[in-house]
């Protein structure tokens, strides 16, 4: 039963789109503007009194970090506020489930477009921490598919959480114990490296800590092996936890 | 299940349980092409349950369940193409335009850009909503909002159409707009189930009518066979019986003065119905025997009297 229909999916896909552009300027306005005042508090205010970190200016090691951030909040924000939004009380789900749309090509269409808008968010924050001259390498513009794997790993992880949510107040359970902290100790504001083993064993099993290396390395034209590694990470992750969310959204809406 | 080549839906025992409590017990019923036929009954008596199972929105626990032709159970895509559902709810994107809503639900269905936006149209005209085609759903009123919905659902010219209370909360200006779409088409061929509480809304459309109760039909059929058969062709309404305190033996009194006339009574606080096949007689018959009534009323029975004689006056929630 958890097959989706890649078609009806776009088509719910395609929906989200519409609603988007209807919203556009200032729901992405509020949302992109999260990583650019911490580029500026950070980068400038923290920066001011440390000279550097790994031989890179804090500036550029905050602003390559917070590239893989925006993206998380991208498809974090459309796969929990938005998506109860949509399911819970605008009814969109219920609407589209009367059509041939199942649940399931309604979940992915909408982890789709989480993915989406990770693109996009991840995208334009790019080009604004290039425009601080934080881009040191041409394969920076790797970066987008690099976003919307990233936007599939945290759209699927918020959609199975969405899914089971019994109120929407409960997402800010979902913020401050799980996506405050990755964003704290993912090695977006100081490196891992010199951590305590524990520490780092313990990072490495957030999902934003292997986005913000690869966006990090890519950035900087600094890429080997390992970021294969971290690439296979969030494949595996997104693959394993992607029938949850589907199985779960069906069993609260078909009853 | 007897074969139909006429049957639209064709349920069978239909089961529908939350753990101990029964939704829909056991339910048979067949729905025929061309059909107007409407669900009646008290709140919790398992209308929408139904509508669900057959909508493929919530899927059977037990009995068998067709909807043109095909199981709810394995093709419930196939069978949704060919359906248009207005549920209870309103659920319209009220952040875009009524025409965006009509388009992008065309786009579900895999209606082609061009053709979902001509129909969109049309649709729009049908239910006179094209004035206001680029107005937010969010400025619509109630009544405009349900017009949307019955739109909606025709979008992909479906071969059924299912309504779950269309009317619900509307005024009369607007149920009656909401009735003559429904009725223009029914007489396009479209079959059509609806739930309702309004009694005269089901005498108005439907050519068959269930009652359920607790998760049963209790009663099946036309409108005027169902109240042919449960009360009777008139209704005597006795107003103001007992009002100089005698309590029953004024009841009493005007049932033995009728006598054969009517065919069973009811009693509601100081309403009593007569239900008889000669209203004149009855009338006749109270004033002769000079029973001390406030009101004696003598009206056509109506599928109301049907509804309150088998599912009773008791409040539901």
């Amino acid at each position: 039963m958890s097959l989706f229909w890649p078609r009806g999916a776009l088509r719910f896909w395609q929906r989200n789109v519409y609603i988007f552009r209807r919203i556009f300027p200032e729901s992405v306005a509020v949302n992109f503007l999260e990583p650019v005042i911490y580029l500026l508090a950070m980068g400038f205010g923290l920066g001011a009194y440390l000279s550097t970190i790994g031989g890179l200016p804090y500036l550029t090691f905050v602003a390559t970090g917070l590239v893989a951030t925006a993206a998380m909040f991208g498809a974090t924000f459309e796969c929990t506020y938005n998506a109860y939004v949509q399911m819970y009380y605008e009814k969109a789900y219920d609407a589209a489930i009367t059509t041939p749309l199942n649940v399931e090509d309604v979940v992915v269409g909408e982890i789709a477009w989480g993915a989406t808008r990770s693109v996009l968010y991840g995208t334009a924050f790019l080009v604004v921490v290039a425009l601080f001259g934080a881009v040191r390498s041409p394969l920076a513009l790797l970066l987008p598919p690099v976003f919307f794997l990233a936007g599939l790993m945290f759209a699927v992880i918020a959609m199975t959480f969405t899914a089971v949510n019994p109120h929407i107040d409960y997402f800010t359970f979902y913020f401050a114990l799980f996506v405050t902290p990755m964003f704290m100790f993912s090695g977006v504001f100081f490196p891992l490296d010199a951590l305590p083993a524990w520490v780092q064993v313990a990072a490495w099993l957030t999902p934003l800590s292997h986005v913000v290396r690869v966006a990090r390395a890519l950035a900087l034209g600094a890429v080997d092996a390992r970021h294969l590694a971290d690439i296979a990470w969030m494949l595996t992750v997104t693959a394993a936890l992607f029938p949850a969310p589907l199985r779960l959204m069906r069993r609260r809406l078909m009853r | 299940m007897r074969d139909d080549p006429d049957a639209v839906v064709r349920a069978e025992d239909l089961t529908k349980r939350y753990g101990p409590l029964v939704a829909v017990d056991g339910v048979t019923f067949t729905v025929r092409r061309g059909q107007c036929f409407g669900f009646l009954g008290p709140n919790g008596a398992g209308k929408t349950t139904t509508m669900k199972m057959i909508y493929c929105a919530l899927p059977p626990t037990a009995g068998r369940l067709q909807v043109l032709g095909r199981d709810v159970r394995t093709q419930a895509r196939a069978i949704k193409a060919r359906l248009g559902v207005v549920t209870q709810e309103n659920t319209l994107d009220t952040a875009l335009s009524v025409r965006e809503n009509l388009v992008l639900f065309g786009r579900y269905f895999d209606l082609p850009w061009e053709t979902a936006r001509r129909r969109a149209d049309e649709l729009l005209a049908f239910v006179a909503l094209a004035e206001r085609a680029a107005d937010r759903v969010d400025t619509l009123s109630g009544g405009m909002r349900r017009r949307l919905m019955v739109a909606r659902a025709l979008v992909a010219d479906p071969e059924l159409l299912i309504l779950d209370e269309p009317t619900t909360g509307l005024d009369p200006q607007a149920r009656q707009l909401v009735w003559e779409k429904l009725r223009q088409l029914k007489r396009r061929g479209v079959t059509q189930i609806l739930t309702t509480h309004y009694m005269e809304e089901a005498a108005a459309l439907c050519d068959r009518v269930a009652i359920m109760d607790g998760g049963r039909i209790v009663a099946e059929g036309a409108p005027a066979d169902l109240i042919r058969a449960h009360v009777g062709r008139e209704v005597v309404e006795l107003h103001g019986l007992a009002r100089d305190g005698e309590g029953t033996a004024g009841l009493r009194r005007a049932l033995a003065a009728v006598g054969d006339a009517a065919d069973a009574h009811e009693v509601h606080g100081d309403l009593v119905l007569l239900y008889t096949a000669d209203g004149e007689t009855v009338l006749h018959r109270i004033r002769a025997a000079g029973v001390d009534v406030e009101a004696a009323i003598l009206r056509r029975a109506t599928l109301e009297d049907v509804f309150l004689k088998l599912t009773g006056r008791m409040l539901r929630d």
